[in-house]
């Protein structure tokens, strides 16, 4: 750590590893009622806790990103932080105001949720993954405000790189594109339409910048490659970005009442969207060929090195794998899709901030790594979660084949119905939930890797003060 | 890389090629946005369609259940329920849908449930017309069939 105030993002990592450890809790809630139906209910019915489980994966990955920033901006620009007081005060707004939202999912039937934060004054409820009240969508816009001031006040009075650049374009484009949260017209095909302006836009387009950058950030501190040649990987990986993510919304149109052209233009951009995550591939090896150092810190080049390649394979390979128009016609909607954003939501977004909290917090605590024995761990840690990811989406992927085979592709007298195949597919769900308690083990060992860190640190020379 | 491809190319490429994209998306969202209302046939979007939808979104259908395709994938698809259950008749459907709201949840041991909400016969009238709406909505022929 060289700037004081990059200690800030310390409450952001460990709030944002309590809620991923809720969010698994639920997803291992969902597993079960998708083989014992009544599994919790009345108490927590399948849409609640997949509500919380979504929820607070797009809470927690934010967490991850402000902190990300806040332990990178100040680096990158070379100044302290603008105002660390003001990251506290958005922290506990954002971390009160999200234990709210959690809280009102579990204890309040959702209706009468909105009913008592007046969603009929601007109905913004009820849609997937925007199911928050909209005083906590309210609230989540000032947090990103003041978030982005701060940041943005740091990068003004410092030193100005590509990273944090590409890093501010992609989390002004995040509250940006937010703001269609709160559009939500009667016409349902427009509101689906403008729906992935949030959605779409977010994690295939914007959130890209921002992986891209703290991606960058990582392996130049810890090959030691020049920054002219990472910052030019950079540019090409999110340009490509979103030259094809852009109009690549379009695979999301082709059957929500858009018109047909639609099927042309998400296929044709779509197909493309798989090659800014093989470039990261490619960057992130490349850059460990021509490193000029060897880190110590293993564990996180491990993460982010990993993170290249699971988002390849989610994002890029399983979104190709059914984003053709003619393909889609049968898997929209199916299990497919299950397995296709699980991993792309966990080899993108999930594994980078974990790489970036295993790469920042031994720094934070005054040392360069954590000690070999707490990295054996996390790297462990890091195989387990990546294995049983794997395993669930080729779970889910199997599940999805036997859902086309048995209700898409029959005629319409011999198809079976969608709980009958349900039905069929009932061993593979329980394989499923083995995989899943098998990833909770690996996320419990990665928390652990940092408790045992912590017991061990005496054995890791402290950092030069002058480094 | 080639040491002829400069990283103030690959920037431009970047600004230009993002910018650029964005404004053919924002172009054919105008044309979109021209074409959607007879594709969804807005003239039969009726007071009692809008409220079934804000009903739809108060009691959080789409998380169990999908609408064309998104949503959750643990009940049916609902798009096209109203083919399913009615044969196209709206009597028929709206008989069949007062019925089944009423009886939920089933309580068969083991079994999916879906919650009581607890609607009126005009709540649950409008959110019919909802659905049977949203069936008429043009989706380029998805789904494949109808079991959805």
């Amino acid at each position: 750590m060289k700037y004081a105030s990059q200690a800030v993002a310390k409450p952001y990592f460990v709030f944002a590893m309590l809620l991923f450890l809720g969010q698994i809790v639920f997803g291992l809630v969902l597993g079960t009622q998708y083989i014992i139906g009544d599994f919790l209910f009345p108490e927590i019915p399948f849409n609640v806790a997949r509500m919380v489980h979504t929820n607070l994966l797009i809470v927690w990955l934010l967490f991850g990103f402000m902190g990300a920033t806040y332990y990178l901006v100040p680096e990158e620009c070379q100044t302290e932080l603008y105002s660390p007081k003001l990251a506290w005060v958005l922290f506990w707004l954002f971390a009160v105001a999200g234990v709210l939202t959690i809280l009102g999912y579990l204890l309040v039937p959702y209706a009468r949720l909105a009913e008592l934060t007046g969603n009929e004054l601007l109905p913004t409820m009820g849609r997937e993954f925007l199911e928050q009240p909209t005083i906590t969508k309210i609230g989540i816009v000032i947090v990103c405000l003041g978030f982005i001031f701060n940041v943005g006040m740091t990068i003004l009075r410092g030193r100005k790189t590509v990273i944090n650049m590409v890093l501010i374009t992609g989390l002004i484009g995040l509250a940006l594109f937010f703001l269609f949260a709160f559009y939500n017209p009667v016409s349902l095909v427009l509101d689906k339409y403008f729906w992935w302006w949030v959605v779409h836009l977010w994690v295939e387009g914007v959130w890209e910048l921002i992986l891209g950058s703290i991606l960058a950030f990582i392996f130049i501190k810890t090959t030691g490659v020049d920054r002219e040649v990472v910052e030019k990987w950079l540019y090409l990986i999110i340009a490509m970005a979103l030259i094809s993510g852009i109009l690549g919304t379009g695979h999301h149109y082709f059957f929500i009442g858009a018109p047909s052209y639609w099927l042309w233009i998400g296929s044709i951009f779509s197909a493309v969207e798989p090659l800014p995550f093989f470039m990261m591939v490619v960057f992130a090896l490349s850059m460990l060929r021509q490193r000029r150092r060897v880190h110590p810190n293993k564990a996180a080049i491990t993460w982010a090195t990993g993170c290249t390649i699971m988002a390849f394979l989610g994002a890029g390979v399983w979104g190709f794998l059914h984003t053709l128009a003619p393909v889609n016609y049968y898997t929209h909607g199916s299990q497919l899709t299950a397995a296709h954003g699980h991993l792309a939501f966990f080899g993108a977004y999930v594994m980078i901030v974990l790489a970036i909290i295993s790469y920042a917090w031994p720094l934070l605590h005054g040392k360069e790594c954590n000690s070999p024995v707490a990295q054996r761990l996390e790297i462990a840690s890091c195989w387990t979660m990546c294995i049983s990811m794997l395993m669930i989406t080729f779970l889910l992927t199997a599940a999805g084949v036997v859902q086309v085979k048995l209700q898409r592709l029959p005629e319409a007298d011999q198809a079976l119905s969608f709980m009958a195949t349900q039905a069929a597919i009932e061993g593979v769900y329980w394989a499923r939930l083995v995989f899943g308690v098998l990833f909770g083990l690996g996320l419990l060992m990665y928390l652990a890797s940092f408790w045992l860190a912590r017991r061990t640190r005496e054995q890791v020379p402290a950092l030069d003060s002058r480094a | 890389m080639s040491e002829r491809f400069t990283k103030g190319m690959a920037r431009n490429i970047y600004y230009g090629g993002g910018m650029f994209f964005m404004l053919l998306f924002v172009g054919l969202t105008f044309d979109t946005v021209t074409a959607v209302p007879e594709r969804e046939n807005r003239d039969q979007l009726t007071p009692a369609v809008a409220h079934g939808k804000a009903l739809w979104e108060e009691n959080n259908c789409i998380g169990c259940h999908s609408l064309l395709g998104e949503g959750a994938y643990f009940a049916p698809e609902l798009g096209n329920v109203f083919e399913r259950r009615g044969m196209g008749n709206e009597e028929v459907f709206k008989l069949y849908f007062n019925a089944w709201m009423k009886a939920m949840p089933t309580g068969a041991p083991g079994r999916r449930q879906m919650p009581q909400f607890n609607l009126s016969d005009e709540e649950l009238n409008d959110l019919a017309q909802f659905l049977i709406w949203t069936s008429r909505i043009d989706t380029n022929d998805w789904p494949p069939n109808k079991e959805g």
